[in-house]
Protein backbone atom coordinates (compact mmCIF):
# COMPACT_ATOMS: atom_id res chain seq x y z
CA UNK A 1 0.00 0.00 0.00
CA UNK A 2 1.48 3.35 -1.05
CA UNK A 3 -0.11 5.83 1.35
CA UNK A 4 0.75 8.77 -0.89
CA UNK A 5 -1.30 7.40 -3.76
CA UNK A 6 -4.62 6.19 -2.38
CA UNK A 7 -7.86 7.51 -3.81
CA UNK A 8 -9.91 10.00 -1.75
CA UNK A 9 -12.41 7.19 -1.17
CA UNK A 10 -9.69 4.92 0.24
CA UNK A 11 -8.39 7.68 2.57
CA UNK A 12 -11.94 8.35 3.74
CA UNK A 13 -12.53 4.69 4.54
CA UNK A 14 -9.37 4.63 6.67
CA UNK A 15 -10.47 7.77 8.57
CA UNK A 16 -13.99 6.57 9.17
CA UNK A 17 -12.73 3.26 10.57
CA UNK A 18 -10.53 5.13 13.08
CA UNK A 19 -13.38 7.49 13.98
CA UNK A 20 -15.90 4.74 14.64
CA UNK A 21 -13.36 2.87 16.81
CA UNK A 22 -12.74 6.03 18.85
CA UNK A 23 -16.48 6.62 19.28
CA UNK A 24 -16.99 3.07 20.46
CA UNK A 25 -14.27 3.42 23.10
CA UNK A 26 -15.51 6.85 24.21
CA UNK A 27 -18.94 5.37 24.84
CA UNK A 28 -17.49 2.50 26.89
CA UNK A 29 -17.43 3.49 30.55
CA UNK A 30 -14.00 1.96 31.16
CA UNK A 31 -12.82 5.26 32.53
CA UNK A 32 -14.97 6.46 35.34
CA UNK A 33 -14.60 9.28 37.77
CA UNK A 34 -14.74 8.20 41.38
CA UNK A 35 -16.15 10.02 44.39
CA UNK A 36 -12.88 9.73 46.26
CA UNK A 37 -9.42 8.66 45.17
CA UNK A 38 -7.76 5.57 46.68
CA UNK A 39 -5.20 6.11 49.42
CA UNK A 40 -1.85 7.18 47.97
CA UNK A 41 1.04 5.22 49.46
CA UNK A 42 4.72 6.12 49.89
CA UNK A 43 4.21 9.88 49.81
CA UNK A 44 7.64 11.50 49.73
CA UNK A 45 6.60 15.16 49.60
CA UNK A 46 3.55 17.32 50.15
CA UNK A 47 3.00 20.99 49.55
CA UNK A 48 0.18 23.48 49.95
CA UNK A 49 -0.13 26.17 47.25
CA UNK A 50 -1.84 29.26 48.72
CA UNK A 51 -4.44 31.15 46.65
CA UNK A 52 -2.79 33.05 43.78
CA UNK A 53 0.55 31.24 44.12
CA UNK A 54 2.39 28.61 42.05
CA UNK A 55 5.04 25.91 42.21
CA UNK A 56 7.70 24.76 39.73
CA UNK A 57 8.43 21.05 40.19
CA UNK A 58 10.64 18.35 38.71
CA UNK A 59 9.09 14.89 38.47
CA UNK A 60 10.86 11.62 37.62
CA UNK A 61 9.33 9.16 35.17
CA UNK A 62 6.58 7.21 36.99
CA UNK A 63 6.30 9.73 39.82
CA UNK A 64 2.70 10.28 40.88
CA UNK A 65 1.39 13.74 41.67
CA UNK A 66 -1.97 13.99 43.37
CA UNK A 67 -3.56 17.44 43.18
CA UNK A 68 -6.42 18.13 45.60
CA UNK A 69 -8.76 21.10 45.76
CA UNK A 70 -10.27 21.04 49.29
CA UNK A 71 -12.23 24.30 49.03
CA UNK A 72 -13.42 23.92 45.42
CA UNK A 73 -11.42 26.88 44.12
CA UNK A 74 -12.35 27.57 40.45
CA UNK A 75 -9.33 26.18 38.62
CA UNK A 76 -5.61 25.42 38.77
CA UNK A 77 -3.34 26.17 35.80
CA UNK A 78 -1.02 23.40 34.61
CA UNK A 79 1.73 23.20 32.01
CA UNK A 80 4.64 20.77 31.57
CA UNK A 81 7.78 20.12 29.58
CA UNK A 82 10.03 17.12 28.99
CA UNK A 83 12.94 17.87 31.34
CA UNK A 84 15.41 16.05 29.08
CA UNK A 85 14.38 18.09 26.02
CA UNK A 86 12.30 21.12 27.06
CA UNK A 87 11.44 21.99 23.45
CA UNK A 88 9.08 19.04 23.82
CA UNK A 89 6.07 20.31 25.79
CA UNK A 90 2.38 19.84 26.47
CA UNK A 91 0.30 20.17 23.32
CA UNK A 92 -3.38 20.88 23.94
CA UNK A 93 -4.39 20.46 20.29
CA UNK A 94 -2.79 17.03 19.99
CA UNK A 95 -4.12 15.92 23.39
CA UNK A 96 -7.73 16.48 22.33
CA UNK A 97 -7.40 15.63 18.63
CA UNK A 98 -5.49 12.38 19.15
CA UNK A 99 -8.02 11.16 21.71
CA UNK A 100 -11.04 12.52 19.79
CA UNK A 101 -12.35 14.23 22.92
CA UNK A 102 -12.07 17.33 25.07
CA UNK A 103 -13.07 15.33 28.17
CA UNK A 104 -9.86 14.74 30.09
CA UNK A 105 -10.43 12.31 32.94
CA UNK A 106 -9.32 8.91 34.28
CA UNK A 107 -7.74 6.79 31.53
CA UNK A 108 -6.81 9.69 29.26
CA UNK A 109 -3.27 10.91 28.67
CA UNK A 110 -1.58 14.28 28.10
CA UNK A 111 0.40 14.39 24.85
CA UNK A 112 3.46 16.44 23.98
CA UNK A 113 4.01 17.94 20.53
CA UNK A 114 6.16 14.90 19.64
CA UNK A 115 3.52 12.17 19.57
CA UNK A 116 4.68 11.11 23.04
CA UNK A 117 2.92 11.04 26.39
CA UNK A 118 4.03 13.38 29.15
CA UNK A 119 1.57 12.25 31.82
CA UNK A 120 -1.39 9.94 32.35
CA UNK A 121 -4.55 10.73 34.32
CA UNK A 122 -4.50 7.73 36.65
CA UNK A 123 -7.36 8.86 38.91
CA UNK A 124 -9.87 11.70 38.93
CA UNK A 125 -12.99 12.70 40.84
CA UNK A 126 -14.42 14.09 37.58
CA UNK A 127 -14.52 17.84 38.22
CA UNK A 128 -13.60 18.50 34.59
CA UNK A 129 -10.32 19.79 33.15
CA UNK A 130 -10.19 22.23 30.24
CA UNK A 131 -7.47 22.69 27.63
CA UNK A 132 -9.53 24.68 25.09
CA UNK A 133 -10.08 28.02 26.88
CA UNK A 134 -7.60 27.44 29.71
CA UNK A 135 -6.31 29.49 32.66
CA UNK A 136 -7.03 33.17 33.26
CA UNK A 137 -4.69 36.00 32.29
CA UNK A 138 -4.46 39.79 32.67
CA UNK A 139 -7.42 39.96 30.25
CA UNK A 140 -9.64 38.71 33.10
CA UNK A 141 -8.01 40.09 36.27
CA UNK A 142 -5.53 42.67 37.45
CA UNK A 143 -4.60 40.27 40.25
CA UNK A 144 -2.42 37.17 40.21
CA UNK A 145 -3.33 35.06 37.20
CA UNK A 146 -2.56 31.78 35.49
CA UNK A 147 -0.69 33.13 32.50
CA UNK A 148 1.76 35.20 34.53
CA UNK A 149 2.22 32.47 37.14
CA UNK A 150 2.99 29.85 34.47
CA UNK A 151 5.55 32.25 33.00
CA UNK A 152 7.12 32.74 36.44
CA UNK A 153 7.29 28.98 36.96
CA UNK A 154 8.80 28.61 33.46
CA UNK A 155 11.40 31.24 34.37
CA UNK A 156 12.55 29.06 37.29
CA UNK A 157 13.59 26.49 34.68
CA UNK A 158 15.28 29.12 32.50
CA UNK A 159 12.32 29.18 30.11
CA UNK A 160 10.41 32.21 28.77
CA UNK A 161 7.04 33.13 27.28
CA UNK A 162 8.25 31.47 24.05
CA UNK A 163 8.02 28.18 25.94
CA UNK A 164 4.34 28.37 26.88
CA UNK A 165 1.44 27.38 24.71
CA UNK A 166 -2.17 26.51 25.46
CA UNK A 167 -2.34 25.20 29.05
CA UNK A 168 -4.77 23.14 31.09
CA UNK A 169 -7.09 24.58 33.69
CA UNK A 170 -7.70 21.74 36.13
CA UNK A 171 -10.97 21.64 38.09
CA UNK A 172 -12.71 23.59 35.31
CA UNK A 173 -15.80 22.12 33.70
CA UNK A 174 -16.54 23.51 30.24
CA UNK A 175 -19.55 22.32 28.25
CA UNK A 176 -20.24 22.85 24.54
CA UNK A 177 -23.80 23.61 23.47
CA UNK A 178 -25.46 22.85 20.11
CA UNK A 179 -24.70 26.36 18.80
CA UNK A 180 -20.92 26.13 19.12
CA UNK A 181 -20.59 28.02 22.39
CA UNK A 182 -18.53 26.84 25.35
CA UNK A 183 -19.95 27.51 28.78
CA UNK A 184 -18.32 27.53 32.21
CA UNK A 185 -20.28 25.09 34.36
CA UNK A 186 -19.47 26.61 37.75
CA UNK A 187 -16.83 25.87 40.39
CA UNK A 188 -15.82 22.28 41.20
CA UNK A 189 -17.13 20.42 44.23
CA UNK A 190 -15.10 20.73 47.41
CA UNK A 191 -12.51 17.98 47.69
CA UNK A 192 -12.11 17.54 43.93
CA UNK A 193 -8.88 15.71 43.10
CA UNK A 194 -6.89 14.45 40.13
CA UNK A 195 -3.82 12.23 39.96
CA UNK A 196 -1.19 12.29 37.22
CA UNK A 197 1.62 9.82 36.55
CA UNK A 198 4.70 11.27 34.85
CA UNK A 199 5.54 9.17 31.79
CA UNK A 200 8.77 11.07 31.14
CA UNK A 201 11.02 13.18 33.38
CA UNK A 202 9.04 16.40 33.67
CA UNK A 203 9.28 20.06 34.46
CA UNK A 204 5.87 20.99 35.79
CA UNK A 205 4.26 24.38 36.47
CA UNK A 206 1.15 24.46 38.64
CA UNK A 207 -0.64 27.66 39.60
CA UNK A 208 -3.50 28.14 42.04
CA UNK A 209 -5.44 30.56 39.85
CA UNK A 210 -8.93 30.35 38.27
CA UNK A 211 -10.18 29.39 34.83
CA UNK A 212 -10.47 32.21 32.28
CA UNK A 213 -14.28 32.06 32.27
CA UNK A 214 -14.74 31.80 36.04
CA UNK A 215 -16.76 34.78 37.30
CA UNK A 216 -14.71 34.47 40.49
CA UNK A 217 -11.30 35.71 39.35
CA UNK A 218 -9.27 35.01 42.51
CA UNK A 219 -8.60 31.61 44.08
CA UNK A 220 -10.84 30.78 47.03
CA UNK A 221 -8.67 28.19 48.81
CA UNK A 222 -5.41 26.29 48.70
CA UNK A 223 -4.38 23.59 46.23
CA UNK A 224 -2.71 20.63 47.93
CA UNK A 225 -0.18 18.36 46.25
CA UNK A 226 1.30 15.02 47.28
CA UNK A 227 4.07 13.21 45.40
CA UNK A 228 4.73 9.48 45.30
CA UNK A 229 6.22 6.98 42.86
CA UNK A 230 4.53 3.96 41.26
CA UNK A 231 5.55 2.37 37.96
CA UNK A 232 2.54 1.06 36.01
CA UNK A 233 1.71 -2.63 36.17
CA UNK A 234 0.72 -4.83 33.25
CA UNK A 235 -2.98 -4.11 33.67
CA UNK A 236 -2.58 -0.32 33.72
CA UNK A 237 -5.69 1.39 32.35
CA UNK A 238 -4.06 4.44 30.76
CA UNK A 239 -1.50 2.39 28.84
CA UNK A 240 -4.20 0.33 27.16
CA UNK A 241 -7.21 2.63 27.08
CA UNK A 242 -7.12 3.54 23.37
CA UNK A 243 -5.25 2.51 20.24
CA UNK A 244 -3.92 6.07 20.10
CA UNK A 245 -2.55 5.83 23.66
CA UNK A 246 -0.91 2.48 22.86
CA UNK A 247 0.88 4.06 19.89
CA UNK A 248 1.77 7.12 22.01
CA UNK A 249 3.34 4.85 24.63
CA UNK A 250 5.35 3.03 21.96
CA UNK A 251 6.75 6.43 20.88
CA UNK A 252 7.40 7.37 24.53
CA UNK A 253 8.96 4.14 25.80
CA UNK A 254 11.32 3.97 22.81
CA UNK A 255 13.18 6.89 24.41
CA UNK A 256 13.83 4.96 27.64
CA UNK A 257 16.10 1.91 27.58
CA UNK A 258 14.45 -0.26 30.17
CA UNK B 1 -4.13 48.25 -4.09
CA UNK B 2 -2.52 44.81 -4.31
CA UNK B 3 0.90 44.44 -2.72
CA UNK B 4 1.39 40.72 -3.46
CA UNK B 5 -0.67 38.02 -5.14
CA UNK B 6 0.62 34.45 -4.87
CA UNK B 7 -0.84 31.10 -5.85
CA UNK B 8 0.57 28.55 -3.40
CA UNK B 9 0.68 24.99 -4.77
CA UNK B 10 -0.74 22.13 -2.74
CA UNK B 11 1.31 21.02 0.34
CA UNK B 12 3.74 23.97 0.41
CA UNK B 13 4.67 26.54 3.08
CA UNK B 14 4.70 30.32 2.63
CA UNK B 15 5.39 33.41 4.70
CA UNK B 16 4.80 37.12 4.33
CA UNK B 17 4.61 40.24 6.44
CA UNK B 18 1.74 42.66 6.97
CA UNK B 19 1.90 46.23 8.15
CA UNK B 20 -0.85 47.36 10.50
CA UNK B 21 -3.93 48.15 8.41
CA UNK B 22 -3.01 45.89 5.49
CA UNK B 23 -5.40 43.15 4.39
CA UNK B 24 -4.62 39.43 3.98
CA UNK B 25 -7.02 37.47 1.78
CA UNK B 26 -6.73 33.68 1.64
CA UNK B 27 -8.71 32.03 -1.14
CA UNK B 28 -9.67 28.35 -1.09
CA UNK B 29 -9.54 27.94 -4.87
CA UNK B 30 -11.02 24.46 -5.24
CA UNK B 31 -12.87 24.09 -1.87
CA UNK B 32 -12.29 22.09 1.33
CA UNK B 33 -8.63 23.05 1.67
CA UNK B 34 -7.36 23.63 5.22
CA UNK B 35 -4.83 26.47 5.53
CA UNK B 36 -2.78 26.41 8.74
CA UNK B 37 -1.46 29.77 9.88
CA UNK B 38 0.80 31.21 12.62
CA UNK B 39 1.17 34.90 13.45
CA UNK B 40 4.00 36.78 15.21
CA UNK B 41 4.54 40.41 16.19
CA UNK B 42 6.96 41.49 13.44
CA UNK B 43 9.08 43.44 15.92
CA UNK B 44 9.22 40.84 18.72
CA UNK B 45 8.57 37.26 17.66
CA UNK B 46 8.09 36.17 21.31
CA UNK B 47 4.71 37.89 21.15
CA UNK B 48 2.64 35.55 18.99
CA UNK B 49 -0.86 34.32 18.26
CA UNK B 50 -2.57 32.65 21.23
CA UNK B 51 -5.61 30.47 20.64
CA UNK B 52 -6.57 30.49 24.32
CA UNK B 53 -6.42 34.30 24.69
CA UNK B 54 -8.47 34.57 21.49
CA UNK B 55 -11.12 32.04 22.53
CA UNK B 56 -11.33 33.22 26.16
CA UNK B 57 -12.21 36.75 25.08
CA UNK B 58 -14.54 35.53 22.34
CA UNK B 59 -16.37 33.15 24.75
CA UNK B 60 -16.71 35.91 27.37
CA UNK B 61 -18.45 37.99 24.68
CA UNK B 62 -20.84 35.15 23.84
CA UNK B 63 -19.01 34.01 20.72
CA UNK B 64 -18.30 30.48 19.47
CA UNK B 65 -15.18 28.29 19.85
CA UNK B 66 -14.25 28.86 16.21
CA UNK B 67 -13.33 31.94 14.17
CA UNK B 68 -15.68 33.85 11.87
CA UNK B 69 -16.33 37.42 10.72
CA UNK B 70 -15.64 39.76 13.62
CA UNK B 71 -13.27 37.41 15.43
CA UNK B 72 -10.24 39.19 16.89
CA UNK B 73 -7.06 37.09 16.84
CA UNK B 74 -5.14 37.89 20.02
CA UNK B 75 -1.52 37.49 21.04
CA UNK B 76 -0.11 35.88 24.18
CA UNK B 77 -0.20 39.42 25.62
CA UNK B 78 -3.94 39.56 24.93
CA UNK B 79 -3.49 42.23 22.26
CA UNK B 80 -5.38 42.24 18.94
CA UNK B 81 -3.14 41.04 16.11
CA UNK B 82 -5.67 40.67 13.28
CA UNK B 83 -9.43 40.92 12.81
CA UNK B 84 -11.49 38.72 10.49
CA UNK B 85 -13.31 41.31 8.35
CA UNK B 86 -14.83 39.14 5.60
CA UNK B 87 -15.50 35.44 5.45
CA UNK B 88 -17.52 33.24 3.10
CA UNK B 89 -16.99 30.06 5.16
CA UNK B 90 -18.11 30.85 8.71
CA UNK B 91 -15.99 28.24 10.49
CA UNK B 92 -12.24 28.35 11.04
CA UNK B 93 -10.75 26.09 13.69
CA UNK B 94 -8.20 27.16 16.29
CA UNK B 95 -8.49 24.22 18.76
CA UNK B 96 -7.07 21.24 16.90
CA UNK B 97 -3.55 22.43 16.09
CA UNK B 98 -1.41 21.53 13.10
CA UNK B 99 -0.62 18.03 11.88
CA UNK B 100 2.88 16.64 12.47
CA UNK B 101 4.73 13.47 11.47
CA UNK B 102 4.83 12.44 15.13
CA UNK B 103 1.17 13.05 15.89
CA UNK B 104 0.23 11.32 12.63
CA UNK B 105 1.85 8.10 13.92
CA UNK B 106 -0.45 8.22 16.95
CA UNK B 107 -3.60 9.29 15.13
CA UNK B 108 -3.30 7.33 11.90
CA UNK B 109 -0.69 4.61 12.50
CA UNK B 110 3.08 4.29 12.18
CA UNK B 111 2.81 3.82 8.42
CA UNK B 112 2.03 7.56 8.11
CA UNK B 113 5.25 8.70 9.79
CA UNK B 114 7.07 9.92 6.69
CA UNK B 115 4.17 11.66 4.99
CA UNK B 116 3.97 15.45 4.54
CA UNK B 117 2.83 17.45 7.58
CA UNK B 118 2.09 21.08 8.45
CA UNK B 119 4.59 21.27 11.28
CA UNK B 120 7.36 20.25 8.87
CA UNK B 121 6.26 23.16 6.69
CA UNK B 122 6.19 25.52 9.67
CA UNK B 123 9.65 24.45 10.89
CA UNK B 124 11.06 25.05 7.42
CA UNK B 125 9.56 28.52 7.32
CA UNK B 126 10.33 29.39 10.98
CA UNK B 127 14.00 28.64 10.35
CA UNK B 128 14.16 31.49 7.84
CA UNK B 129 13.40 33.92 10.68
CA UNK B 130 15.77 32.42 13.26
CA UNK B 131 12.97 30.57 15.04
CA UNK B 132 12.49 26.88 15.82
CA UNK B 133 10.19 24.36 17.41
CA UNK B 134 9.80 26.38 20.65
CA UNK B 135 8.07 28.99 18.53
CA UNK B 136 5.64 26.57 16.93
CA UNK B 137 2.65 27.35 19.11
CA UNK B 138 -1.11 27.39 18.68
CA UNK B 139 -2.29 28.12 15.16
CA UNK B 140 -5.39 28.87 13.14
CA UNK B 141 -6.75 26.31 10.69
CA UNK B 142 -8.60 28.36 8.11
CA UNK B 143 -11.42 26.47 6.33
CA UNK B 144 -11.05 23.53 8.72
CA UNK B 145 -14.23 22.19 10.30
CA UNK B 146 -13.63 20.86 13.83
CA UNK B 147 -16.87 20.59 15.80
CA UNK B 148 -16.86 20.07 19.58
CA UNK B 149 -20.04 18.23 20.44
CA UNK B 150 -22.00 18.47 23.72
CA UNK B 151 -20.60 15.05 24.75
CA UNK B 152 -17.09 16.49 24.39
CA UNK B 153 -16.25 14.71 21.13
CA UNK B 154 -13.84 16.62 18.93
CA UNK B 155 -13.42 15.48 15.32
CA UNK B 156 -12.14 16.83 12.04
CA UNK B 157 -15.19 16.80 9.78
CA UNK B 158 -15.59 17.54 6.08
CA UNK B 159 -14.71 21.14 5.22
CA UNK B 160 -17.63 23.42 4.35
CA UNK B 161 -15.85 25.97 2.17
CA UNK B 162 -16.96 26.42 -1.45
CA UNK B 163 -14.66 26.78 -4.48
CA UNK B 164 -13.33 30.34 -4.46
CA UNK B 165 -14.36 30.85 -0.85
CA UNK B 166 -12.18 33.26 1.05
CA UNK B 167 -11.37 34.80 4.39
CA UNK B 168 -10.02 38.32 4.80
CA UNK B 169 -8.10 39.62 7.83
CA UNK B 170 -6.98 43.12 8.70
CA UNK B 171 -3.68 43.41 10.54
CA UNK B 172 -4.01 45.34 13.81
CA UNK B 173 -0.24 45.40 14.32
CA UNK B 174 2.75 44.67 12.08
CA UNK B 175 2.77 40.88 11.79
CA UNK B 176 4.76 38.02 10.34
CA UNK B 177 2.42 35.44 8.78
CA UNK B 178 3.41 31.79 8.30
CA UNK B 179 1.22 29.53 6.23
CA UNK B 180 1.16 25.81 5.55
CA UNK B 181 -1.11 24.74 2.72
CA UNK B 182 -2.12 21.59 4.60
CA UNK B 183 -0.87 18.34 3.00
CA UNK B 184 -2.92 16.01 5.21
CA UNK B 185 -4.73 13.18 3.39
CA UNK B 186 -5.53 10.98 6.39
CA UNK B 187 -8.52 13.05 7.54
CA UNK B 188 -11.22 15.03 5.69
CA UNK B 189 -9.73 18.52 6.29
CA UNK B 190 -8.61 18.72 2.65
CA UNK B 191 -11.31 16.56 1.11
CA UNK B 192 -8.55 13.88 0.99
CA UNK B 193 -7.01 15.82 -1.91
CA UNK B 194 -4.72 18.81 -1.15
CA UNK B 195 -5.20 21.68 -3.60
CA UNK B 196 -3.64 25.12 -4.34
CA UNK B 197 -4.65 28.30 -2.55
CA UNK B 198 -4.20 31.98 -3.42
CA UNK B 199 -2.87 34.56 -0.98
CA UNK B 200 -3.36 38.26 -1.65
CA UNK B 201 -1.94 41.08 0.48
CA UNK B 202 -3.40 44.49 -0.18
CA UNK B 203 -3.20 47.98 1.20
CA UNK B 204 -6.09 48.74 3.53
CA UNK B 205 -8.17 51.88 3.45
Amino acid sequence: MNLDNLTPEQYRARYEALQSEARLRASTPAASATAALPVLGNIRATESIPPGCYVALRLRRFDIIRITNPAGTPGAALFMWNEDEPSERFNAGDTTKLQWTTQLTTGRVLFSDMGKILAAITADTGAGHDSIIGPNSPLQTTGRNGRDNLRLAAAKFGLTRRDLGPAISLFSKIVADETGRLHYAGPPPTGAAVELRAEQNLLLALSNTPHALSPVTSATGSIEIAISHAPPDASDLCRHFTQEAIRGYINTDTGFAE
Amino acid sequence: MTISDVTLPARLPYSTTLKAGQILRIIDLESQQAVDALFYNLHDFSERYSAQDTLAMQAAQGGPFYLQTGSVLRSNEGRPMLTVIRDTCGFHDTCAGACSCESNTVRFGFETRFMHACRENFLTELGKYGMGKRDLVSNVNFFMNVPIRPNGELTVDDGVSEPGGYVELRAEMDVLVLISNCPQVNNPCNGFKPTPIRIIVSKGK
